[in-house]
């Protein structure tokens, strides 16, 4: 099993870095995730990553990328409210690398 | 293990493909792991969760992969086993002469160029175990009579291989004995769990099947949200509002599809195609959050999971007291009900017939089963007229149909889909005939190789597929791949980014949703992504 060693402690990950136990989780994690990617998370980082995180709480399942894309324009207004946007900020795609960043796993089947 | 790498650019790939024969006989050919062509080792949990054996952390890409003790006995009782209880293994082992008519039959034969990904060639992995452990033949005459030793090496080449078959069966539509070489991927992956071998990709939706009903692992709240958001969008396009519902008792049908419909695009759209569909029709229908996969995992595991896995649309459709089920634009779940349901369980007696209750067709074909596909009921519907259709709307698009593999070669759906798409569309072109309905090309990327990390061996599997979807492109303009699978709507959109990234992909009843007449409905100046409809806000401004 891949770990990541994060202030003395080996977080478990998988083999894309995704974290295996949700409890892990803590907010200098993600930064240091993303740190290691090169990025640094600024508030409409952060915006994204706790929806992601509530929304995760309630269904169990990161959302769909159209709920996350209605869920930013309804709180950040339409300029934001596009994929085009959350590509500018998860270069990655949002789906990946904003998952990974707030400690979900990511969907598998026909998806 | 760390993260596979990206596939490189198409140009490099396409050139990198040789169809050439190796230096050395393929007994004496060491199979080396590519990375980017085969999928992690399921995690741990996932096999606990459902009980099979030796859950443990591996990796393919060690060399120690933690095999039990027995390894050795366990699968030469497992074979032994499955020769006296599956007669079509048996006989698939024996009769094999090796003409070669299946050999460049093969996507990913086509695509790679590697020998042992002909058909022919990827069984004789298995037979020649078999000729060394159950012929006399082998067992006196060995590497003569094309027979060797079962070690560890050839586990680890049977698992490279076997996940590198998508079970598509379109070699076995050249094979003049009818050998069903997806079989014999079917027992190398059989084979190859009783030692904890399998995929993480399979084994995530396998578990998440077992426990939550879906592969994704969708909560009930979560299905029953994510649909309220497409009802949301419905009323946005057509100013209608749907109300659909969910585990309802006494209704007349269940109505059941891939999960990758409530949760992936395009699938949703395909899924909001239903939704207006059958709330047009007045449909008396409920969906289940419980029985909400049509599709199976277990399938791409073991026979004994598949049946674990499949009963649920029917005990469901028990518990709800439904008439008939309706199934929706699924691959594989189609095969399973029309070639394992009625072995497995007997045809469900609780059930009536299907019985349209719009046209009063009767669908005699389902007679074992109960079980419609959605085609086949639109089609029906077309057919007696009883759906008004504006297929101008979907004008901007030119159309090329995909035949998935267990729709097309698992129970022969060609017409219906086909018929639908011409009617609620009126740009409609052909892709090559070898390469549609029973000939179809596989997307590559079916049986649960559609994951992220092997996608080089996904875009050389599909390589074929694009290859003709480009040459409809160049010659007709088409910019829009239709199927009616959800596993080709997950893994045909990157398929085509990569190799032809002019070409959408969209499930059929999504062109069905853009095209349907609602009563009551706004003009629509929005199809189901949302996306202006091009003509029309000309055409409201002249009026």
């Amino acid at each position: 099993m891949p770990t990541l060693e994060f202030q003395g402690k080996q977080i478990e990950v998988d083999e894309e870095g995704y974290l295996q136990n949700l409890d892990d989780w803590t907010p200098e994690l993600a930064a240091y995730m993303a740190q290691q990617d090169g990025q640094e998370l600024t508030d409409e980082h952060w915006e994204i990553i706790n929806f992601l995180r509530d929304y995760y709480q309630k269904y169990q399942i990161a959302p769909m990328i159209k709920i996350l894309v209605k869920e930013i324009k309804k709180t950040m207004g339409p300029d934001k409210g596009n994929t085009k946007y959350l590509y500018q900020l998860f270069p990655d795609g949002p789906a990946k690398q904003a998952c990974r960043y707030a400690g979900l796993p990511k969907p598998t089947g026909c998806v | 293990m760390s993260k596979q790498p990206k596939p490189p650019k198409p140009d490099e790939l396409a050139k990198s493909i040789e169809y050439k024969t190796p230096e050395t006989q393929w007994m004496e050919t060491p199979v080396k792991f590519k990375p980017g062509m085969w999928c992690y080792g399921s995690r741990p949990k996932y096999l606990e969760e459902v009980g099979m054996p030796n859950p443990r952390e591996w990796s393919p890409a060690d060399d120690d992969w933690k095999l039990p003790e027995n390894w050795k006995e366990i699968v030469l009782d497992g074979m032994k086993d499955r020769l006296g209880k599956y007669r079509t293994f048996k006989l698939f082992m024996d009769i094999c002469v090796r003409c070669g008519a299946c050999a460049d039959k093969c996507h990913f034969y086509i695509g790679s160029g590697d020998p042992k990904n002909m058909p022919v060639l990827r069984a004789e992995l298995m037979r020649s175990v078999y000729r060394k452990y159950f012929t006399t033949g082998g067992k006196l005459f060995g590497k003569t009579a094309g027979a060797r030793e079962l070690t560890e090496d050839v586990i680890k080449e049977w698992w490279y291989y076997y996940y590198q078959c998508t079970e598509c069966r379109r070699c076995s539509v050249f094979c003049p004995y009818g050998i069903d070489t997806a079989e014999i991927t079917i027992m190398g992956r059989e084979l190859t769990n009783l030692l904890g071998l399998q995929t993480d990709w399979i084994g995530g939706p396998v578990a998440n099947c077992y426990h939550k009903g879906n592969h994704l692992g969708l909560e009930p709240h979560t299905i029953q949200s994510n649909i309220e958001m497409m009802c949301d969008d419905i009323e946005e396009i057509t100013g209608i509002r749907i109300e659909p519902t969910f585990n309802r008792k006494g209704a007349e049908i269940l109505f059941v599809t891939p999960s990758g419909d409530l949760f992936g695009l395009p699938g949703i759209y395909t899924c909001m195609g239903y939704l207006m569909l059958f709330h047009e029709l007045g449909l008396d229908y409920t969906w289940s959050t419980y029985a909400s996969e049509g599709g199976n995992f277990g399938f791409f595991t073991s026979n004994e999971m598949a049946k674990r896995l499949h009963y649920k649309i029917y005990a469901e459709a028990k518990r709800l007291g439904v008439k008939w089920i309706l199934g929706g634009e699924c691959g594989h779940m189609w095969r399973l009900v029309h070639q394992y349901l009625n072995t497995w369980w007997g045809p469900p007696d609780f059930l009536e017939v299907p019985k349209s209750p719009i046209t009063g067709t009767v669908f005699e074909n389902a007679k074992s089963t109960k079980m419609v596909h959605v085609t086949e009921f639109t089609a029906d519907l077309i057919k007696h007229g009883k759906i008004k259709l504006d297929p101008s709307r979907n004008d901007h698009l030119k159309i090329t149909f995909h035949d998935s593999c267990n729709t097309s070669r698992g129970m022969g759906i060609f017409e219906e889909p086909r018929y639908i798409i011409k009617h609620v569309a009126r740009h409609f072109y052909e892709m090559p005939e070898n390469t549609i309905r029973e000939k179809t090309f596989c997307c590559g990327s079916g049986s649960g190789l559609n994951a992220g990390e092997n996608m080089e061996l996904r875009m050389r599997g599909g390589f074929p597929r694009a290859n003709a979807v480009r040459y409809v492109h160049e010659k007709y303009g088409v910019n829009m791949l239709a199927n009616i699978c959800a596993i080709d709507r997950a893994a045909l959109p990157t398929l085509m980014q990569y190799w032809v990234p002019e070409v959408d992909v969209c499930g059929v009843h999504e062109l069905v949703g853009n095209a349907l007449v609602m009563t009551g409905e706004k003009k629509r100046t929005m199809d189901l992504r949302l996306e202006p409809l091009p003509g029309m806000e000309d055409e409201e401004e002249e009026e």
